[in-house]
């Protein structure tokens, strides 16, 4: 198990907090809160060591679009990045309706 | 094929239970708009034990405890959600599941008709946290025993992980157990008791011979389950509210002893006996 922490510039406040996804094999949890500094930090607990810089590289792709302040809590059981880039924008759009 | 139709249509248009998460699960057990979650994920009530052994925690700990209403009359249910360590119950877990049922009981000490549902999908205790997990397995058993006594505690078990091991004894310690074909209920899971006892004794892999033993509608052919329902979301709300209109069984199962021991001495013991046999010989049922 690896922690990974991520911060990140913001714009925007965050409407309302969500929880999305499950800690299933191939799957991972999003917790999404408004953060309380106006900035965007990422919170990252994975089963699969050793993969820091993809999970950066996903992060930073994310952040490139989405300017919310948010506090990103992820609890991760191997998912690929495809499954996290999405789960993250099924949380932004769960907390934006 | 003239029923065949009709029969499509309805598969067609049904929503899957088994598909759903267990938190989706408990809102479609309770009515439309009386979901209010307990110790939800921001809570951040995980597992203390999982980090320590490296293992990567859910912050709900696998359980979902939902307030709401069924029928109108204030409900609890707890759901467990199977993919998240198999369903299995650690100390967390299960502490929220005997919570739930402790506070329904005081609910009902107090006037208040909570009436409590279980989701069980687990495949018993979570083994990384041993004894803390069999401990509260155990008071799980004793909350629901104490709240029979008050209101009829329903469980369902849709399927596909199943209910075994120490919540397998919770499940037939309910008043009123709900099965779908997909389900299964047994003490050690198939695999397990390959392990032990070898592939003559049981071949895991053979799916069929597997649900013919402790299937749901097996179970429910031989009186261990109380309704047998399709894997479709409003069925399975509709025999739950079902179950709380019958009201509390005479006796429930778990009392039946006299019966049960009959039933086993009915069984030789030196003779293979395999699922068609059981029902032969237990499949009048034991419900009061």
């Amino acid at each position: 198990m690896e922690m990974i922490n991520l911060d990140y510039p913001a714009e925007e406040t965050v409407p309302r907090r969500v929880h999305v996804g499950v800690v299933g094999s191939g799957e991972l949890e999003v917790l999404l809160e408004p953060s309380n500094d106006g900035q965007a930090h990422v919170s990252i607990r994975t089963s699969v060591d050793g993969y820091g810089s993809i999970w950066k590289n996903v992060l930073d792709r994310f952040f490139s679009r989405y300017k919310g302040a948010a506090a990103i809590e992820i609890n991760d059981f191997g998912a690929t990045p495809g499954i996290v880039a999405l789960r993250l924008q099924q949380a932004v759009e769960e907390s934006q309706s | 094929m003239s029923t065949a139709v009709p029969d499509l249509e309805r598969f067609l248009t049904r929503r899957s239970f088994i598909e759903l998460s267990a938190r989706d699960r408990a809102e479609a057990l309770l009515d439309a708009g009386s979901y209010h979650e307990l110790l939800g994920p921001f809570d951040r009530l995980h597992s203390p034990w999982l980090p320590m052994q490296g293992i990567v925690p859910q912050e709900d700990d696998g359980v979902i405890v939902a307030r709401g209403r069924i029928d109108g009359q204030p409900a609890v249910v707890a759901a467990i959600e199977s993919a998240f360590q198999g369903g299995s119950i650690g100390e967390v877990a299960g502490a929220k599941i005997a919570c739930a049922l402790e506070l329904a009981r005081q609910d009902h000490e107090q006037g208040i008709p909570t009436r409590p549902v279980l989701l069980l999908e687990t495949g018993g205790v979570r083994l990384q946290e041993a004894n803390l997990g069999l401990a509260v397995i155990a008071e799980i058993q004793a909350a629901i025993v104490a709240l029979r006594r008050h209101v009829p505690v329903v469980a369902v078990i849709a399927g596909m992980v199943g209910c075994f091991g120490g919540m397998s004894l919770a499940a037939a310690l309910c008043s009123h157990l709900i099965v779908t074909r997909q389900a299964r209920l047994g003490m050690n899971g198939p695999e397990v008791i390959e392990q032990e006892a070898g592939l003559e004794e049981l071949d895991a892999s053979d799916r069929r011979l597997i649900w013919s033993l402790i299937g749901g509608e097996q179970r429910h052919a031989v009186g261990l389950a109380d309704t047998l329902v399709e894997d479709d979301a409003d069925a399975i709300a509709e025999s739950v509210r079902d179950a709380f209109r019958r009201g509390l069984p005479n006796q429930h199962r778990s009392e039946q002893v006299k019966l049960f021991l009959e039933r086993l001495a009915a069984i030789d013991p030196s003779k293979p006996l395999d699922g068609k046999a059981l029902r032969a010989l237990w499949g009048k049922g034991a419900k009061a």
